[in-house]
């Protein structure tokens, strides 16, 4: 068990989310950066989508009330255990009583406590995520705040971690050579274009050459954009159709939304991109008001990206399991 | 039959295929949307039903998401060929054979105007009518939920009249109740969640159209019929 003493508002207990219920207009959740989330299940020898918690305002603190494994992955938090600092992205064990502590990041936005047996709350409908909206799933539908306990998952086959931890490359750095390099300090997200590209005429140009500032109206649902505002040729009334997050709509205002994790499940605006899956974590990443450039992907492009995702997690177990199960036998 | 595809744009990138009543684009890299390109008709949604239950069974189909007389497809990985894709949606949009889902008749007990009416007066000014004949005109209709989406339970409504339809807000209202009863472009639905909506509230209605856990969470189901109940009107 572990108990929280200390957080701000909007954190979540988030797991890969409650695919399979758009149809019911059940939106999918799950972690914004769902890579943190495997890279942390993996290391831990957890199920890749076991629930952790997904950490967006700070200070947030907990208490580990049993011996326990964790890791803290995602933004770079400067995190404490009993105030001595530990290194994101390392899996560490703790003891009955020991207290981890994230302040501000100074990289990223979200981070990920991931947990040797991952968050037992229960599941519904398929998934431990919280949908804020809906207000079910997680701990009782709602944001985590101080006192509350978590119980944790059994662990199957406890990993025997070495004393100084087990540490990945952040995966910003490992993949470096999969995802495009940042644009004059804007963060360079690929896209390709949806199916109302063609009536934005002109403007659709503009949609590709600017740089988009992320806006404080920005949040789990979705990214409002501030630019220049590009606008199809012609008004459209379009029948309602579902939507995935990364689909990037243009209300009448002009200023693209970009839908996230807990994304409507249909819309109506006409849209010029989807950003393709495998750079959906980066943009969970980015800050409110830190700038982003759209670039044109293909799908062989994307499917590549994706390729090269799952590899390196696959990566980090093997290494996770060989490094521990080498210990285990030295011992 | 390839011969009939034409690329309508021209960049690669902007994959949009159209062919014989339908329209396939990419949302992102692992979606594929089918919009039937005819008139916005039951018959037209019985086929996306057709095609839906189809493609559900495809190994590579992660989840499908009907909507109105259009399909979303997504799947579980980033296709490397994308327009074979496309042209294995079209084909199966090509073979649906019509099904029609026989749903539950419900009965909403609706108060037609009052404070939650809020675009009522805006609605009048848009089609000549007085609001006592828009009400009329909403509460006398039949109506089929097409689909389910937006938020969770929420069923749109097809069936309404030509002479009520509004198009969506430009500015959309930023804490709309759960409850009001709503009119987007040519669709009619009751809002499922208080808070921002683009649609046009003529009215309110009071059930509960969501559970998560129960085992069917949805009160309403594609196929349903729905009929308005005038409660009260007040105007």
């Amino acid at each position: 068990m572990m108990e929280i003493i200390q957080t701000g508002p909007f954190n979540t207990v988030q797991d890969l989310g409650r695919p399979g219920f758009r149809n019911i207009g059940v939106t999918s959740s799950g972690a914004m950066d769902p890579l943190a989330l495997k890279v942390g299940n993996s290391l831990l020898g957890n199920e890749i989508g076991a629930a952790a918690l997904e950490i967006q305002t700070y200070p947030f603190k907990l208490r580990f009330s049993k011996a326990a494994a964790f890791v803290v992955t995602g933004a770079d938090c400067g995190a404490l255990i009993d105030g001595r600092p530990v290194h994101p992205w390392c899996a560490l064990s703790v003891e009955a009583g020991q207290i981890l502590e994230l302040g501000q990041p100074r990289i990223g936005t979200r981070a990920y406590i991931c947990i040797a047996g991952g968050i037992d709350v229960a599941t519904v409908m398929g998934s431990r995520s919280t949908s804020l909206r809906g207000a079910f799933g997680g701990r009782e539908g709602r944001y985590l705040i101080t006192g509350d306990a978590l119980q944790l998952g059994e662990v199957s086959s406890p990993l025997n971690l070495p004393n100084a931890g087990l540490s990945v490359v952040d995966p910003a750095y490992a993949l470096a050579d999969v995802y495009p390099a940042h644009d004059d300090g804007a963060l360079v997200v690929r896209a390709i274009p949806a199916g109302e590209h063609a009536l934005f005429g002109a403007d659709a140009e503009r949609f590709w050459s600017q740089t988009w500032k992320i806006s404080t109206q920005s949040d789990r649902t979705g990214y409002r954009l501030m630019g220049e505002p590009i606008r199809p040729t012609t008004p459209v009334e379009m029948r309602s159709h579902g939507v995935v997050s990364g689909v990037v709509q243009v209300p009448p205002s002009g200023e693209p939304i970009i839908q996230m994790a807990d994304a409507n499940t249909a819309g109506g605006y006409p849209k010029i991109a989807g950003v393709i899956e495998a750079d959906l974590w980066r943009l969970g990443q980015a800050r409110i008001g830190s700038r982003l450039r759209f670039v044109r992907a293909t799908h062989a492009q994307a499917a590549e990206a994706e390729k090269a995702v799952t590899v390196f997690v696959e990566d980090v177990r093997r290494t996770s399991r060989m490094v521990c199960g080498a210990l285990q036998a030295m011992s | 039959m390839n011969a009939s595809v034409s690329q309508m744009t021209q960049p690669v990138e902007a994959l949009t295929l159209d062919r014989n009543g339908a329209r396939v684009s990419p949302i992102g890299s692992r979606a594929f949307l089918i919009e039937a390109t005819g008139e916005f008709d039951l018959a037209s949604q019985r086929r996306i039903w057709a095609l839906s239950r189809a493609v559900e069974l495809w190994s590579d189909t992660l989840e499908i998401i009907p909507g109105m007389t259009n399909l979303l497809v997504v799947l579980k990985l980033t296709p490397e060929d994308p327009e074979a894709l496309a042209l294995r949606l079209l084909e199966a949009w090509e073979q649906a054979e019509s099904i029609d889902l026989v749903g539950r008749m419900i009965e909403i007990d609706v108060t037609y105007g009052g404070e939650h009416a809020t675009d009522l007066a805006a609605l009048c000014d848009r089609s000549g009518l007085s609001d006592r004949e828009v009400v009329r005109i909403h509460y006398e209709g039949t109506y089929r939920v097409f689909a389910l989406g937006s938020a969770p339970g929420f069923g749109y409504l097809h069936g309404l009249d030509p002479r009520i339809y509004m198009p969506r807000k430009t500015v959309p209202s930023l804490n709309m109740a759960r409850g009001c009863l709503t009119i987007g472009g040519m669709q009619t639905g009751v809002a499922v969640l208080t808070g921002p909506n683009g649609w046009n509230s003529i009215g309110f209605a009071e059930l509960q159209m969501f559970d998560p856990m129960s085992a069917t969470p949805a009160v309403m189901a594609p196929g349903d019929t729905v009929r308005f109940v005038p409660a009260s009107i007040e105007l």
